[in-house]
């Protein structure tokens, strides 16, 4: 989903053009497709917008329209490992917002921030690509963030 | 010997993946023939990992077993010896034996990913007998079921089906909203990963009642484990004839995709959800027409949340009647409640509606996780009011809520201790709104910008009473000038605060930061 975004890959028109070609036929594919480009990716470039546009016989700003509309289409790759951390209501309540300076301060990973990961009753939780952790304290936050920055997941 | 170690996120989070490894290993290296299965979660998250050995007393349970621990309790099985872990038959477990499970009757017990399981455990009955009565039949026992809406909105299933049945259009669509952005909700999740098949066959379902073939699962990308189970159990279900061109030999066909979100609350209100579907930003419609009639790329659409349309296999298995016996007044079955936040005991316990909410939160919820008081409890998510203990009398039901000024929503259920600061949530609520607003109505993107401002001054104690009034105003703009329930209905947490927490709203201006509540020590 999130794909490797602290190891952004030079993206190139003929991986976009795959991608495209694994689409082709679909009903209303281009949420798919901008997907598989941010999973790629680590984000959607910006050079691959005219070639989606053009294969789906959009408007470049059509197609820009919905990139900036969805929080999970970057704009950039992220430069560090990225952690998600849960900072909904639920959280919250569970001591999530005690956890966020300290993920904020850590200068090894990037904290973004999601709301809610369906762990509502074992948080402070978070999500490290596709891997899920639940009740965080300061203890073994600083345990996730060294394997978030070593690239490993639990 | 069979083991069970949950596969479901809550337990995943907490090194379920981990104890399974280290079982698998241990058994190899022992020689020793152990099956193991991922079941779903029973729905404890407090318990979690929570591992089970099945054996003919029935299946008894070790609880927050890690993965260091699994060696001991592997010896004190074989030796049949006691283990500090072990929590007995896991059926005796009030927290289960208290619940009403028709949706999650198999949740937890089978293996998800087996249709062979399914159909063992009463799986594909409600698919059959659809099949054997016949659309419109099907169709009148949905509506007989007196099932409504569990995404939020509670509108009554089987006259949805009504609608679009009557419709004729060349295709038509089944949407399953599983996009549960709710904070406090959970229970979409599990029931993709504990029993995705009940899910397909509702779908199924829902095709044959009103003449769809096509169906989408709309499932948010925040939710990594129940993509891969969905799409794993729709394989399955192909091979199976649950789902193609011949439902269980008959004439009817039905399949369905996946489809993942991109991380926008917005996208679970049902037009945004169908605009997202289709490529584009997910900006809500003006309604009418309806998603019935005028639906996905134009064509009649029944959307449906996840639990709506797990609650048909058993309508359609056991007659809209029996589902109907269960309930009170206008809301009939069962509700999956699902206790969130700082709770004693977490989880998924589904019920009859019609239990107060002093029941759900203090008996079955057992309190606080902290051991302190409860001070408010917010009902039905991000756009659902906070309540006092003092209206813990409130029986949960569609009506009761209403009256009350809130909303049951999807039944998420959130506890907060006496470290709460209620003025800090209100704010929370607008800022919510301001970042997820789809930016259709000024009311809702703009307001929810001014609110939160306003709301800041509030807790820095900037002329009070001048910007109570003013958030007051606001919200009455924001309820009657939205479009949809974003907009409309972020003024239930922010004016239920206000109302029965106002000593938080007037506390001398406090530091900056810290969640705790200066006043409350
Ligand atoms: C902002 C917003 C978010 C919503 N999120 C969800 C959601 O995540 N899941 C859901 O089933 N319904 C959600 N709804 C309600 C849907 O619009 C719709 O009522 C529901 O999908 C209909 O299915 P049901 O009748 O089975 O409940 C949301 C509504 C709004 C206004
Ligand atoms: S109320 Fe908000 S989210 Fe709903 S349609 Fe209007 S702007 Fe969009
Ligand atoms: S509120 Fe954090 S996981 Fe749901």
């Amino acid at each position: 989903m999130t794909g490797n975004a602290h190891d952004p890959r030079l993206w190139t028109p003929q991986e976009v053009e795959e991608i495209l070609r694994r689409h082709a036929g679909r009903e209303g594919p281009l949420m798919p497709i901008l997907g598989d480009v941010q999973a790629a990716f680590g984000h959607v470039p910006e050079g691959a917008v005219p070639i989606i546009a053009a294969a789906l016989n959009l408007s470049r700003a059509e197609v820009h329209g919905v990139v900036s509309f969805y929080h999970d289409f970057r704009r950039a790759p992220a430069s560090r490992p990225v952690v998600k951390l849960c900072r909904a209501e639920a959280c919250q309540a569970r001591g999530a917002e005690q956890l966020a300076p300290l993920l904020e301060r850590d200068e090894r990973i990037e904290l973004e921030t999601v709301y809610c990961l369906g762990l509502c009753a074992s948080g402070p939780s978070a999500l490290v690509g596709d891997q899920v952790y639940a009740r965080l304290d300061e203890t073994n936050v600083a345990d996730l963030v060294a394997l978030a920055a070593r690239g490993s997941a639990l | 010997m069979r083991i069970f170690v949950p596969g479901d996120a809550a337990a995943c989070a907490v090194g379920a993946d981990e104890v399974a490894r280290t079982l698998e290993r241990l058994a190899a290296g022992r020689g020793l023939a152990i099956e193991i299965v991922r079941n779903g979660s029973r729905g404890m998250h407090e318990m979690e990992p929570l591992l089970e050995v099945a054996t003919p007393a029935g299946r008894v349970g070790y609880a927050r077993v890690a993965a260091g621990q699994v060696e001991a309790v592997l010896d004190a099985l074989v030796e049949g010896r006691d283990h500090p872990a072990c929590v007995g038959l896991v059926e005796e477990i009030p927290f289960l034996r208290r619940q009403t499970r028709l949706t999650f009757a198999r949740c937890g017990i089978t293996d998800p990913q087996s249709l062979d399981d399914y159909r063992a455990n009463g799986g594909l009955e409600g698919l059959a007998r659809a099949i054997e009565i016949g659309p419109e039949a099907a169709v009148e026992e949905v509506v007989a079921s007196g099932l409504r809406g569990r995404g939020g909105a509670g509108f009554p299933t089987g006259i949805k089906w009504r609608t679009a049945a009557a419709a004729s259009a060349p295709q038509k669509y089944i949407v399953c909203n599983a996009d549960e952005g709710d904070s406090g909700t959970f229970a979409d999740r599990m029931l993709m990963e504990g029993d995705p098949f009940l899910i397909i066959e509702g779908m199924a379902i829902a095709g044959l009642a009103v003449g769809a073939t096509r169906g989408y699962i709309y499932i948010r990308s925040e939710y990594p484990h129940a993509i891969k189970a969905m799409e794993r159990a729709a394989e399955t279900a192909r091979r199976g004839g649950l789902l193609g061109p011949s439902l269980l030999g008959s004439t009817h066909g039905f399949d369905l995709e996946i489809r993942v979100g991109a991380g926008a609350y917005v996208c679970g209100e049902e037009t945004s959800l169908l605009e997202s579907l289709e490529g584009r930003r997910g900006e809500v419609r003006a309604k009418p027409p309806l998603p019935a009639l005028v639906g996905l790329f134009g064509r009649p659409t029944i959307i449906n949340n996840v639990l709506s349309l797990a609650a048909v296999p058993f309508i359609l298995a056991e007659g809209g009647k029996a589902y109907a016996e269960f309930g009170m007044g206008r809301s009939r079955g069962t509700m999956p409640i699902q206790l969130a936040g700082n709770v004693r005991n977490g989880g998924l316990f589904e019920t009859a509606f019609g239990v107060t909410l002093g029941e759900l939160v203090e008996d079955i919820g057992g309190g606080t996780l902290s051991g302190r008081p409860v001070r408010a409890v917010q009902v039905g998510g991000p756009l659902g009011a906070y309540f006092p203990p003092s209206m813990f009398h409130l029986p949960f039901d569609y009506e009761s809520f209403a009256e009350a000024d809130g909303l049951i929503g999807h039944a998420g259920i959130v506890v907060f201790d006496d470290s709460v600061d209620m003025a800090r949530m209100a704010r929370f609520a607008m800022q919510f709104c301001a970042a997820e607003s789809c930016g259709k109505c000024t009311p809702c993107r703009i307001g929810s910008v001014r609110g939160t401002e306003i709301l800041d001054l509030i807790v820095a104690g900037d002329r009070v009473d001048e910007h109570l009034a003013l958030v007051e105003d606001l919200c009455e703009t924001m309820k009657f000038g939205s479009l949809c329930a974003l907009g409309g209905f972020t003024p239930y947490p922010v004016l239920s605060a206000i109302r029965h927490f106002p000593e938080d709203f007037r506390r001398e201006a406090a530091p900056a930061e810290g969640g705790s509540n200066a006043f409350v020590d």
